[in-house]
């Protein structure tokens, strides 16, 4: 039996009667959630949160409940803040996109059931800033939400107050890293700040606890609430609960995105994606966003079953959540899955990459700025037809120095590529690079002015 | 193991396995530094904030294990601590002191990320060493050969940036030899307080620059040349003047006010070139402002006295030395000192007062505006030498009226002035004309114009001598370079002078000035001129507790409390 959707965020965003409107949303039975929270004590429903399991899907997956509960710093007098995370711009990433655009109460539910389990005044959406109508959308149903009593001065009569502040980026990749996020919030140049400490649970806004959490991991929170923690538990795998929106872009007869429980990336492709284009065989997949490391179609991976017994499994059985595709040693990341077909020169792809990632690094720590501008004008110039012997090992090693050596995570952005591209396909490459029929000609875009 | 907290307040900290006690929270390369180990860093500067963006600095951290369940700590089999060490190299400069800490700052892992960082810092930088100014001070170069790999495998084109901006009158830039350490953005916003520096654009294309109509021009700009750990902020006034390593330093003081920081004085045959801050954490931490270092054009300023003169016209030393002894023996006489001269100068001054009969002595009063910083109101360096050596008993007045009553109404009929124009100071000229005057000064002025004696003195760069400044502080400043043929140093001739009049040796040289002093001079005595550290040395000042001093706070400086 084919797979299909197991749409909870996504429930009612496609229909077609559904709007960003307000009404639209109550009508659905929209902040019931809100106010049954505000009946709640905070820490049930932070016990809740850590009882579903929910892991943040903004990137590394990190448990909410245990983000929440790190914040260990509430009795100081400091203020709380919530910041939520909408600067999506992993490559090949638009779930979050989809979560504003066309329901953006959710959303708004969610940060308000957050910021009263947090004891939180004033919470932030950061918005990218190639997304002005989502921060319009917002901003009205900011107002809708504030005059129906649902934000803002004493929340339906329960004494709590709460207030979201709409903030749009500059267009910054940077600024989707979190204390990135917050210093381009406090108006300065987004250069991630040093760890430790490591969370800006600790030291965050204004250097005062925050917590920072992806657009999609706000959303679930409205649902953990509604159908209870256990429930929730029993939508995808162990260690993995529910739903994740992936965002299938690339060689797929369907690209689009899909909310699934627990699915296996060959149901994606096939059953949800419609498979390859016609003619065509898929080549690779990247499976969680631009920095996350490419696998081969045609890649034997090893693990154990539930029994503990060794199996050998293809790319198309690989459980489709955090710790399925850390098992094949990548990441699920922020859920961007970009597929290649056979079509596609790997190098020009690589190329490309770095050089996205050489334009967006923030320059603030020596390694990522200087290595990531390297590996891109390496990448061009094998694409231009003047590769040179050794050039892949210089890249290899070379990039070898970036990842973990900075101040932020961002490094392995191009680290993690392509040492994964190197891995998987260097006789290809190497074949491409010798024989100069890249077909790009010194292409300029690829070169950084 | 001795990794708890002791009486001392120290902990227990272990570099490359050898214990180094340090209080907590020191960062490790301080804590290095202390066991003698180098963590090459850019980035990090000692008197200004963390940043951690060179990524030099880092090490291999580990802390003493702990159990997970029980949260017991895990040791081996003989008690030691089992370390449980990071994936991953941490930076030093962020990294702060906890007890049982261990740290490598050796080992494969860190070489090849200092290789990786070297590496990747030299890529887009000129390498134009041979023109540069920074070349033999320049720590990229230093940590090149000490840390890098000694060969790029980088073959595309360098990034270009502009080649010299001007930032403001006295700082240029190369944003090509930039490595963006962000240590005079830093600077400027945390000790300056004057933030007009900052980046554009972004990754590797990221350029130093300055806020769009704002320029570079407080008085403390120059101090982002000197941190500046690689080429590219260069001073206007020395760029492309001289290699530095033929430049030879001499510890001097900054004689612009009482602050006297701590300074470098860098020459070469006879010539100075440069002023650069000396640290010194109790008074100018590693700081100066920018008009001392200009003051060395004095030196070689078109109206330096070189011959001595005896009514205008050119004499030899001896013969002007007996004149000015004589004419101090008629008359009554008003001697006008300065608080710019050294301790040793106006303690000579004092014996020749004394050997004239207890002339009168005045000081010139030198007022400005204090910054906060390292500019106090009190622009005469050496009020409190004054006091101390007995020269003056209460602080100088603004002018010296008193002594142009005095003129006037002819109870003073010869002035001795030490290095100061009483023209300045509210003599008038027809005042002037009215007496004998005797002046020893280094440059031409109003008063030398009028003397029936001028003794050609040295410049402060010219002579060593010490100083006593807002805190009490004795500080020595040693001689720079020779002065001209025809001057002599003021100590000699104010130690001639005395002679003269008292028909005994007096002292000239330095150590037996010092001699002196140290017999007759209770709050210095058992000092000598040897014995002040670099840094120098607290004295006892409370004999002058109600004395209205006015300077205001700076750096390390707080007014007492009326």
């Amino acid at each position: 039996m084919a797979v299909t959707e197991h749409r909870i965020l996504l429930k009612y965003a496609d229909e077609p009667d559904y709007s960003v409107d307000i009404d639209c949303y109550l009508e659905k039975g929209g902040y019931e959630t809100l106010k049954k929270a505000l009946t709640m004590k905070p820490e049930d429903i932070r016990v809740e949160v850590k009882n579903s399991g929910l892991r943040g899907r903004g990137g590394a997956g990190f448990p909410c409940g245990v983000k929440w509960h790190d914040l260990v710093d509430r009795k100081s007098g400091k203020p709380i803040y919530l910041i939520c995370n909408g600067d999506e711009s992993e490559p090949g990433t638009f779930k979050d996109r989809q979560l504003i655009h066309k329901d953006p109460h959710q959303l708004i539910e969610g940060m308000m059931i957050s910021s009263f389990a947090n004891d939180v005044q004033l919470a932030f959406i950061y918005i990218r800033e190639e997304m002005p109508l989502g921060a319009r959308i917002l901003e009205k149903a900011i107002e809708e939400a504030r005059e129906k009593g649902l934000l803002g001065d004493n929340i339906q009569g329960s004494g709590y107050s709460c207030d979201i502040i709409v903030h749009r980026g500059a267009g910054a990749y940077i600024c989707g890293e979190e204390t990135g996020l917050i210093e381009s919030l406090e108006g300065k140049r987004a250069y991630p700040r040093m760890k430790p400490p490591f969370f800006p649970a600790a030291l965050g806004l204004y250097n005062c606890p925050t917590i920072v959490n992806n657009v999609e991991t706000l959303c679930n929170v409205v649902h953990i609430l509604k159908m209870g923690a256990e429930e929730y538990t029993r939508i995808g795998r162990p260690k993995n609960a529910g739903t994740r929106i992936w965002c299938v872009s690339g060689h797929v007869r369907k690209p689009g995105y899909y909310e699934v429980g627990a699915v296996t990336m060959g149901e994606m492709l096939h059953d949800l994606c419609g498979g390859p284009l016609p003619g065509r065989q898929f080549k690779a997949i990247v499976p969680g966003g631009g920095s996350m490391k490419i696998l081969r179609a045609d890649e034997r991976f090893k693990g154990k079953d539930a029994d503990g017994n060794e199996i050998e499994y293809g790319l198309e059985d690989i459980p489709l959540d955090f710790d399925g595709i850390m098992a094949a040693g990548s990441m699920s990341g922020s859920g961007g899955m970009m597929v290649m077909d056979d079509s596609v020169d790997i190098l020009e792809a690589l190329a490309n990459l770095t050089a996205f990632y050489a334009h967006e690094s923030c320059g603030q720590c020596t390694p990522c700025r200087e290595g990531s501008l390297w590996a891109s004008k390496i990448t061009a110039r094998m694409c231009s037809g003047d590769a040179r012997p050794g050039d892949l090992d210089t890249l290899y090693s070379m990039v070898g120095n970036i990842g973990g050596r900075t101040v932020c995570p961002m490094g392995f952005s191009t680290t993690w590529p392509v040492q994964s591209y190197i891995d998987k396909f260097r006789d290809e490459i190497e074949e491409r690079a010798r024989e100069n029929r890249c077909g790009m000609g010194r292409d300029e875009r690829l070169i950084q002015k | 193991m001795s990794e708890t907290k002791q009486d001392d307040g120290l902990i227990s900290i272990f570099v490359n396995g050898t214990e180094v006690r340090c209080a907590p929270g020191t960062n490790m390369i301080d804590a290095a530094a202390m066991a003698g180990m180098e963590i090459p860093h850019y980035c990090y500067h000692p008197k200004l904030s963390v940043s951690g963006n060179c990524r030099m600095c880092l090490i291999e951290l580990g802390l003493p294990g702990r159990d997970r369940a029980t949260g017991k700590p895990l040791l081996h089999d003989d008690g030691s601590p089992i370390i449980s060490w990071f994936p991953g190299p941490a930076i030093g400069c962020g990294t702060k002191a906890a007890p049982g800490m261990h740290i490598k700052t050796q080992s494969d892992m860190i070489k090849q990320t200092r290789e990786g960082v070297m590496e990747f810092l030299l890529l887009n930088h000129p390498l134009d060493c041979p023109i540069c100014d920074q070349a033999g001070e320049c720590s990229l170069q230093e940590f090149s050969a000490n840390y890098g790999q000694g060969y790029s495998r980088f073959v595309e084109e360098k990034n270009v940036k502009p080649k010299r901006t001007v930032l403001g009158p006295r700082v240029t830039l190369d944003d090509e030899r930039c490595i963006l350490c962000s240590r005079c953005i830093r600077f400027c916003s945390e000790v300056a307080k004057d933030d007009v520096l900052g980046f554009i654009d972004r990754g590797s294309y990221t350029t130093l620059t300055c806020f769009p109509g704002r320029q570079l021009e407080n008085n403390y700009s120059l101090n982002t040349v000197d941190i500046c750990p690689v080429g590219a902020l260069t001073s206007t006034d020395f760029r492309f003047k001289m290699r530095v390593w033929f430049l030879k330093s001499t510890p001097r003081i900054d004689l612009e006010s009482s602050v006297g920081c701590n300074t470098e004085v860098w020459t070469r045959e006879g010539r100075i070139y440069r002023i650069t801050p000396r640290r010194n954490d109790e008074v100018n931490d590693t700081w100066m402002p920018d008009s001392g270092r200009i003051l060395y054009k004095a030196v070689e300023s078109e109206d330096r006295l070189n011959a001595c003169r005896i009514d205008g016209e050119e004499r030899p030393t001896d013969e002007a030395v007996a004149e000015a002894g004589r004419i101090l023996g008629e008359g009554s006489v008003a001697i006008v000192g300065s608080g710019g001269s050294s301790v040793e100068e106006q303690f000579l001054l004092r014996q020749l007062g004394d050997a004239i009969g207890g002339a009168p002595t005045h000081l010139v009063s030198r007022i400005g505006e204090g910054d906060g910083l390292l500019l106090s109101r009190d622009r005469n360096p050496n009020i409190r030498g004054a006091l101390i050596t007995g020269l003056i008993d209460e602080l100088p007045t603004e002018k010296l009226d008193r002594l142009g009553a005095a003129i006037d109404d002819g109870s003073v009929q010869t002035i001795l002035a030490v290095g100061e124009d009483l023209g300045v100071a509210g003599i008038t000229e027809d005042q002037l004309k009215k007496v004998r005057i005797i002046s020893i000064a280094s440059h031409e002025s109003a008063t030398s114009r009028a003397a029936a004696v001028v003794l050609a003195g040295l410049t402060v760069f010219e002579k060593s001598g010490s100083y006593i400044n807002q805190q009490f502080r004795l500080q020595k400043s040693l001689m720079a370079l020779p002065g001209p043929g025809g001057a002599v140093d003021d100590r000699v001739l104010l130690a001639t002078l005395v002679a003269r009049r008292t028909g005994e040796r007096a002292p000239a040289t330095i150590e037996a000035i010092w001699e002196a002093i140290g017999s007759t001079i209770t709050q210095l005595s058992g000092v000598s001129f040897e014995s002040i550290p670099e840094t120098g040395r607290l004295i006892d000042g409370t004999a002058f507790d109600n004395l209205p001093f006015i300077e205001e706070e700076t750096l390390h400086f707080q007014p007492a409390v009326p």
